[in-house]
């Protein structure tokens, strides 16, 4: 029995199509989404995944059929057929790929605008002072000075716009080769490792001294470049209690492979406990920082 | 056949020869010869990354292998090799007798071995470790001559480039045979046309940010340094003004060659002739406009982010439009798998790869977490070895029987391909996982929780190595024991093939005839009973008298 061609064909797309769905899906690619943002960039990969399997599996599979089916006889010297070309069929394969960028452009600024890169509060770049303590221990009034300063251009991810209005947690992050210094201005906190509770929005200002780094949390999906003399941002919310890498993804020297270290997501309970814990701990070393850069 | 015209003696390859064919082969060799280099450099940083501590060499080390790799890799294989059949080609596919200007032609190919010694040269002073991006503020203080050193080489080859560039795009637009208008000549001519106004473009950027670059790291000033109050991220963006585009520069001649392998040995006509050649342009056109898809994680504000990523992702519509041209090229034809035709496979099913990778990196909320990745690294390698590369060794055994007279061995193509294919897809497949979950790139210390898949990597690099060997006993073997080629062993249509292999010095004895279009394979069999006409005409062309 011969098997009508269109049909197929049929069960060619049907197949493919499913296959794409599933793997699109199932690909187990990413490491675990430990922040809200980290299940937004996830949804979106997904849909590339699905769309980048079909046309890996639709392109591979008429290039495997071609090698097998149109390979020449032997001895055969003719020539194919003499098909310069077809219109419709151009304008179709011209025009799905402009469908499909076109949606892709616009979910990557959705979830770009929720991950809060569109947020124009946000939004500062300034020199920042080349006064090193000073950078790190910016506090308000600092603040409200470089949003006045004018130049407002966005560096980095700020907050969502559709998160509810919530104080973030505020952390003043240096990079300098080859370490990474948190400083908690609430706190007075001098730590090599970030601690932050669950549930709760951060704000990352980061600020570099000597080349450029950039701070990753694979975990978070998220990455900014520290710029020495310019100020950048990560805002996120982090979603599930555990040890995550922080990893410094620009080149910034010899050892820049071990430039990382640990972010904590503590339970509210257990934040609080180390707050306590690490602020008795740091005080006398604050003062006696203090009294060192007197000198 | 009468041997009225004196061939080249083996010394004139070693001159300053004005003969484009002579200095396309220069050009060749001397890209293969840094290709082995920068091969050999890659392979050192396999061994290191085999194991997660730096145990083979030192970090500081590492950097400058992978600086140097990179670097030689672009400016001195993949460049070189793409103007070598540039050169060799283009007048005698529009039936000239020559360059327009052969003397600056010459010029041109002079320029690159002692910029790429003097470039090698580094390694005595401390080659440059910040990359071959070379990102201020890190390349200002990591050694300061080995960084003076890569500009002023990068510097020497960009000018080699641009003259290159002047010579291509004149020879194409101002001497074709006069049948031959622009819609009938061959695509590797309108892909070289595409690449050199990039080359022209570009060039002179990179080239005002490099002598910028070495003034803060000569002089002191500060142009790039934030500690004098200079701003790194315009370095960033004139470097990669030039540098986006030259990923299309890269890649672009070797789309020329695909056009022009497969329909040869598929035996059909290229599918959709004028979508490809415009395709050419388009992307040469947005390829200047999508520079900081580089710097989505840099300092640069939401909305250019934004506005970067969209004209990106436009670049994928041209693009698919030669993947699905050259896929019906295939589709329906007489495939005869040799090594040609079998690397001009590899290529569109390994750059496939890499251009469905490049839309997703395109996306911003995407690269934000991939930037900077062994993601990247994977995708770039599909584009520039799955691309590029490939493209490159379907060009050579196209080409070889032109080049040399001499018939390559076909088995050994075969065992070259291969090898190549699984060696390509075993070092750079698994470099997208570990990009993915979290492996940084241009390290030479890593999380062992990334350990089995980077040996997967170094076994892939080391039979990708091995894969080199059957290639150049091919090459060697052929050259001097290889059969006789004659004018035209792949019966094409194209105008380099009615002339001698290898072509006379002049390259025709008589002005060439333009008697079929550079593609029209089986279209005068349609009409007349059996092929007898074409292969009259072809017996002819062919000199099989
Ligand atoms: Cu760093």
């Amino acid at each position: 029995m011969k098997i009508p061609s269109n049909i197929v064909t049929l069960i060619a797309g049907i197949t493919l199509t499913l296959i794409s769905l599933w793997y699109g899906q199932n690909h187990g690619l990413m490491p675990i989404a430990a922040s809200a943002e980290a299940a937004e960039v996830d949804g979106l990969f997904n849909l590339m995944m699905t769309i980048a399997t079909g046309l890996f599996l639709l392109v591979e599979g008429v290039i495997i059929y071609s090698v097998i089916k149109f390979r020449r006889k032997e001895g055969d010297t003719t020539d194919g057929p003499p098909i310069e070309g077809n219109v419709p069929l151009e304008i179709v394969w011209t025009a799905i790929p402009t469908v499909i960028v076109f949606i892709l452009a616009i979910y990557s600024f959705e979830v770009y605008n929720t991950l809060g890169g569109l947020d124009p509060m946000a939004s500062h770049d300034h020199l920042a002072s080349h006064n090193h303590h000073e950078m790190v221990a910016m506090d308000e009034g600092n603040s409200q000075l470089i949003a006045m300063n004018g130049e407002k251009v966005a560096l980095g991810l700020g907050q969502s716009p559709y998160l509810e209005e919530s104080s973030p947690l505020n952390v003043n992050v240096n990079g300098i080769q080859y370490a990474w210094i948190f400083t908690y201005p609430d706190t007075g906190i001098v730590s090599g490792e970030l601690h932050v509770p669950v549930d709760r929005p951060v704000q990352l200002n980061m600020s570099g001294g000597d080349v450029l780094h950039a701070f990753w949390l694979p975990e978070f999906r998220i990455k900014q470049d520290v710029i020495p003399g310019r100020e950048s941002q990560l805002t996120f919310t982090p979603t599930k209690v555990g040890q995550y890498p922080v990893i410094c993804a620009e080149l910034c020297g010899a050892y820049h492979g071990g430039m990382k270290t640990t972010l904590t997501v503590h339970s509210a309970e257990d934040y609080q406990q180390w707050l306590q814990d690490n602020t008795i701990a740091q005080t006398p070393n604050s003062e006696q920082l203090a009294v060192n850069s007197e000198q | 056949m009468e041997q009225v015209h004196p061939q080249r003696k083996w010394q004139d390859y070693f001159s300053f020869s004005t003969d484009h064919k002579v200095i396309g082969v220069q050009y060749l060799v001397t890209a293969f010869f840094f290709y082995f280099v920068g091969g050999a450099l890659a392979e050192a940083m396999r061994v290191e990354l085999s194991t997660p501590d730096p145990d083979f060499v030192q970090p500081e080390f590492y950097n400058q292998l992978m600086t140097m790799h990179g670097s030689i890799m672009l400016f001195l294989w993949i460049l070189p090799a793409g103007a070598a059949f540039a050169n060799y080609l283009i007048p005698l596919m529009i039936g000239a007798e020559d360059m327009a200007f052969p003397r600056l032609n010459a010029v041109a190919f002079w320029i690159i071995p002692p910029g790429g010694i003097f470039f090698l040269s580094s390694f005595f002073v401390g080659a440059p470790q910040a990359g071959w991006t070379s990102y201020p503020p890190l390349s200002l203080v990591s050694g300061q001559w080995g960084e003076e050193i890569w500009i002023l080489s990068v510097l020497l080859l960009g000018t080699s480039s641009i003259l290159g560039a002047i010579n291509f795009v004149t020879t194409i637009l101002r001497m074709r045979i006069p049948d031959m208008d622009i819609h009938s000549m061959p695509l590797f001519c309108w892909s070289m046309l595409a690449t050199s106004a990039l080359i022209l473009l570009g060039t002179p950027v990179l080239a005002a940010a490099l002598i910028l670059l070495s003034f803060d790291l000569i002089a002191g000033t500060a142009f790039f340094n934030p500690a004098g109050g200079g701003d790194p991220i315009v370095y960033q963006h004139m470097f990669w003004f030039y540098s986006h585009p030259a990923v299309y520069i890269m890649v672009l001649p070797f789309f020329g060659v695909i056009s022009e392998v497969l329909p040869v040995h598929a035996r059909k006509p290229i599918f959709g002739y004028r979508a490809i050649a415009y395709s050419s342009l388009a992307i040469s056109f947005l390829g200047l406009i999508v520079w900081a898809h580089h710097m989505f994680t840099s300092g640069t504000p939401g909305w250019l982010r934004m506005f970067f990523m969209a004209t990106t992702m436009i670049i994928a519509v041209p693009t698919g439009i030669k993947v699905f041209s050259w896929c019906a090229t295939l589709w329906g034809g007489k495939l005869n798998l040799n090594s040609a035709l079998l690397f001009g496979i590899g290529f569109l099913s390994s750059f496939l790869i890499g251009g469905l990778s490049g839309v997703m990196v395109a996306s911003v909320p995407f690269d934000i977490h991939v930037h900077d990745t062994y993601f990247v690294v994977a995708h770039f390698h599909y584009v520039l070895f799955g691309g590029a590369v490939f493209g490159l060794f379907a060009a050579v055994y196209h080409w070889f029987p032109k080049m040399s007279g001499k018939m390559v061995n076909e088995t050994l193509g075969r065992i070259h391909f291969v090898m190549t294919f699984i060696g390509f897809n075993l070092t750079f497949l698994p470099m997208h996982p570990l990009g993915l979950q979290g492996m940084n790139r241009r390290i030479a210390l890593y999380d062992p929780k990334f350990q089995a898949l980077n040996e997967l990597v170094s076994i892939g690099s080391y039979l990708l190595a091995l894969s080199t060997f059957p290639f150049i006993i091919n090459i060697v073997w052929s050259v001097f024991k290889g059969k006789p080629a004659p004018r035209n062993p792949w019966r094409a249509l194209t105008l380099e093939w009615q002339t001698a292999s290898p072509p006379i010095i002049e390259n025709f004895e008589e002005e060439p005839v333009l008697w079929a279009g550079p593609y029209d394979y089986g279209i005068d069999t349609e009409s007349i009973d059996g092929d007898e006409e074409v292969e009259d005409m072809l017996a002819e062309v062919a000199g099989n008298t």
